[in-house]
């Protein structure tokens, strides 16, 4: 798939990924051999017919493919950008022993684009209306596949967003580099034409809490997300130019900061970032400084192996210069006498045995303190779900991490009603599993509306 | 969209705003805030809770016209719309009876504190309001709090109104009283709170303060309200914003509120001419 060249996309915040052409995408479907017994769907979260579409993309017949892939998946423009798709459906390919899997993402991908491109969307079967309520919390991606899939069976639904754009995490952390936000838009406006009810600026636990709901509604489905940031808890943290990923993002992303001041959120010029983790947010972060102007540097305390965040990304920001300290681990961070963070001290690390997560573990090397010049420092390592629905909501069952306890397989909580699903369950993890767990949910759901 | 229904300068460059946002209306209490953006392009601002009517679904803000956005909010006229009113944040300030509380307000802390006020003399306290000012021609509703105090103090930088000097006269009015003060209640700018906490410290006196750092999202998400209070971090807007302050940061309070200085006028440098211009631009691309 063609990309924006390194050397440009590294002071645009375009999109990098350039998308198939309607030929390549032909060319691509057609070396799927269409297996009897595909392996590919059963490592879908959201279950899509894959090497249907794939048929369809083959005979060019892109109609019938974005029906197939509609029908299982209601944000197929998002999946086809952040799903690791190389963790999930391609990695069970027959092609992949070769290193010749099926490109599916991409294929997923350039359906839902083109779908965007004709002058009429085709509207899905909706079901006659059963005179059922539900109430969603939280327009992130668990919520708006619960949305899509509940409107379709004929409920009535309304998502409440605390934010005054839907999407959640699509709309305020993955940078417009990655996944557009006119894209995101597109999708949601897809789900109001379909008739759910979007309502922004409401936050469920203090504008509203959930027994207030209830009563109005038939069933609540809880996606809050994982919102509320990790700091490492070290000396310095809150000098000014030390930023949590979620703020650091959220200026740029939901509010735009990079556009000021037509928009009116500021960002600062910082000159040198370094931005602690290695995760997928931690790319989207570093990727984002660079992109500002600074010279930008990862900080993770292992080695690369280790990074949990997906391989492309890694490789994108190696590509555009984002510099790697790996094995590597903030002491404290050094402030100027203006309380602004100047530097970082780091220790350097060696890996032991694995630990509980099967990674090598790192150990501290004594004496091997370095201390690195900066001026902003993005912690990006992690968060754990917003405690404001467990807070407001008594006998709802609350983990030890503060997630929401749910059944795996329906979303089913210790309350009756309230189905939860997303990250607020399951911590951090990705988009798609958050869309699984919205599917389960919507069917669990369903099945509670039809026996009323 | 959020309508206006009152908006007028009620003191130099300090601005009242009503609006209709009924189910913030219905959920508000004491010492909460709203987020508020004053348009499309707007950044998301915090401001307290001034009043609210659950029946006729509106509530109103008093802050001072400082920055951009503060700024055009100070612009909005009755009829206008705004696309963003999200509330109610933050924790209620904790409301008991105590027995004597004191309630030290400046600027537009005066506002955010009357329903403070008003809900402690509910609970049967005796209450104890002192205003502080640059001048007497700041001050606003006096007769607001008078109805739900039992006394009133002035305090002025000029001396034109009550005491002349600021929060620093606090430790003698206290002893001026002749009455045990059991809770002081200060809302206002940081440096009034700051003052504040720094004159009852030495008296004994439990003293809590509404704190005004930087915001985003005002639900936990962003973290860059977050304040050290007795050494551990916090953020305002869900752990908070009330919090003892005794035990606040008050010099990292100080330097955070400073990020964005240089920043918050930049847009005001920019003519809104310029602005419709560039969006001209874009719709003939």
């Amino acid at each position: 798939m063609p990309k924006q060249p390194p050397e440009v996309r590294r002071y645009n915040f375009n999109e990098v990924a350039l998308g198939y052409s309607a030929e390549s995408a032909v060319e691509e479907a057609k070396r799927c051999i269409q297996c009897k017994k595909p392996l590919c769907v059963p490592m879908c979260p959201v279950e899509i017919n894959i090497p249907g579409f794939i048929k369809c993309i083959a005979e060019s017949d892109f109609i019938g493919a974005v029906r197939i892939l509609k029908d299982k998946n209601c944000l197929p423009a998002v999946c086809g950008r952040v799903c690791p798709q190389e963790e999930q459906c391609e990695k069970t390919c027959v092609f992949h022993k070769k290193g010749g899997q099926i490109a599916i993402g991409r294929l997923e991908r350039f359906l839902a684009d083109w779908e965007a491109e004709q002058r009429e969307l085709e509207m899905p079967v909706i079901l006659p209306s059963s005179g059922r309520k539900v109430a969603i919390v939280g327009g992130g991606p668990a919520g708006l596949t619960v949305a899509g899939d509940l409107i379709k069976l004929g409920h009535k639904v309304t998502v409440f967003e605390a934010l005054h754009r839907m999407g959640g995490v699509l709309i305020y952390g993955i940078p417009e580099f990655r996944l557009p936000k006119v894209i995101v838009t597109r999708e949601v406006e897809y789900l109001r034409t379909l008739g759910v009810e979007l309502v922004t600026d409401f936050v469920v636990g203090k504008t509203r809490t959930i027994d207030s709901i209830l009563e109005e509604f038939d069933a609540v489905f809880v996606g809050s997300g994982a919102g509320l940031p990790w700091f490492m808890e070290i000396p310095g943290e809150n000098l000014n130019g030390v930023y949590s990923a979620n703020e650091y993002l959220t200026r740029l992303n939901l509010m735009k900061g990079f556009l000021f001041p037509k928009y009116h959120t500021p960002v600062k010029s910082h000159r040198r970032v370094a931005v602690v983790g290695g995760g997928n947010v931690a790319m989207d972060c570093a990727r984002s400084a660079l992109r500002l102007g600074a010279e930008s540097r990862i900080i993770y305390r292992r080695s690369r192996e280790e990074l949990p965040a997906r391989l492309e990304e890694v490789e994108n920001a190696e590509e555009e210069g984002v510099i790697f300290d790996f094995l590597t681990l903030p002491l404290r961070y050094i402030g100027d006498e203006n309380g602004w963070v100047k530097a970082i001290e780091c220790q350097k690390m060696e890996l032991g045995e694995p630990d509980a997560s099967g990674r090598r573990k790192p150990i501290p090397i004594e004496g091997s303190e370095v201390i690195y010049p900066l001026d902003a420092v993005v912690c990006a390592i992690g968060n754990s779900p917003n405690p404001l629905i467990g807070a407001t909501t008594p006998g709802l069952k609350i983990g030890k991490k503060g997630n929401i306890e749910a059944d795996e397989k329906t979303g089913a909580t210790s309350r009756e009603k309230i189905w939860a699903g997303g990250d607020v369950v399951t911590g951090a993890a990705t988009v798609i599993l958050a869309m699984g767990a919205g599917r389960f949910a919507a069917r669990s759901i369903h099945e509670y509306l039809c026996s009323l | 969209m959020f309508r206006v229904i009152a908006s007028k300068m009620i003191v130099p460059n300090m601005h009242l705003l009503t609006l209709a946002a009924p189910a913030v209306a219905r959920e508000a209490k004491p010492g909460q805030f709203v987020i508020l953006r004053a348009e499309e392009e707007g950044e998301r601002v915090p401001l307290s809770l001034s009043d609210w009517d659950a029946q006729s679904g509106t509530i109103t803000v008093v802050f001072m016209s400082i920055g951009s956005t503060t700024g055009r909010l100070a612009l909005l006229a009755p009829g206008a719309s705004i696309p963003t009113v999200v509330g109610p944040l933050g924790n209620a300030t904790e409301i008991e009876n105590y027995g004597t509380v004191v309630c030290v307000c400046g600027c537009y802390g005066i506002g955010s504190i009357f329903p403070i006020a008003r809900a402690l003399k509910r609970k049967g306290n005796r209450v104890i309001t002192i205003m502080e000012a640059r001048s007497s021609y700041l001050f606003y509703w006096e007769e607001r709090l008078e109805a739900v105090s039992d006394k009133i103090i002035h305090i002025t930088r000029d001396g034109t109104k009550g005491h002349r000097g600021h929060a620093g006269r606090l430790p003698e009015i206290l002893r001026g009283l002749e009455e045990p003060v059991d809770r002081i209640i200060a809302n206002g700018c940081t440096f009034l709170m700051k003052r504040t906490s720094d004159e009852t410290r030495p008296l004994g006196i439990k003293t809590m303060v509404s704190l005004n750092p930087i915001m985003i999202d005002g639900t936990g998400m962003c973290g860059v309200c977050r304040v050290t209070v007795g050494s551990v971090t916090r953020f305002a807007c869900v752990h908070g914003p009330d919090f003892d302050a005794h035990q606040v940061d008050w010099e990292e309070l100080l330097q955070r509120r400073k990020t964005y200085m240089p920043e918050e006028v930049v847009p005001l440098r920019t003519s809104r001419c310029e602005e419709r211009h560039l969006r001209s631009q874009e719709g003939k691309s």
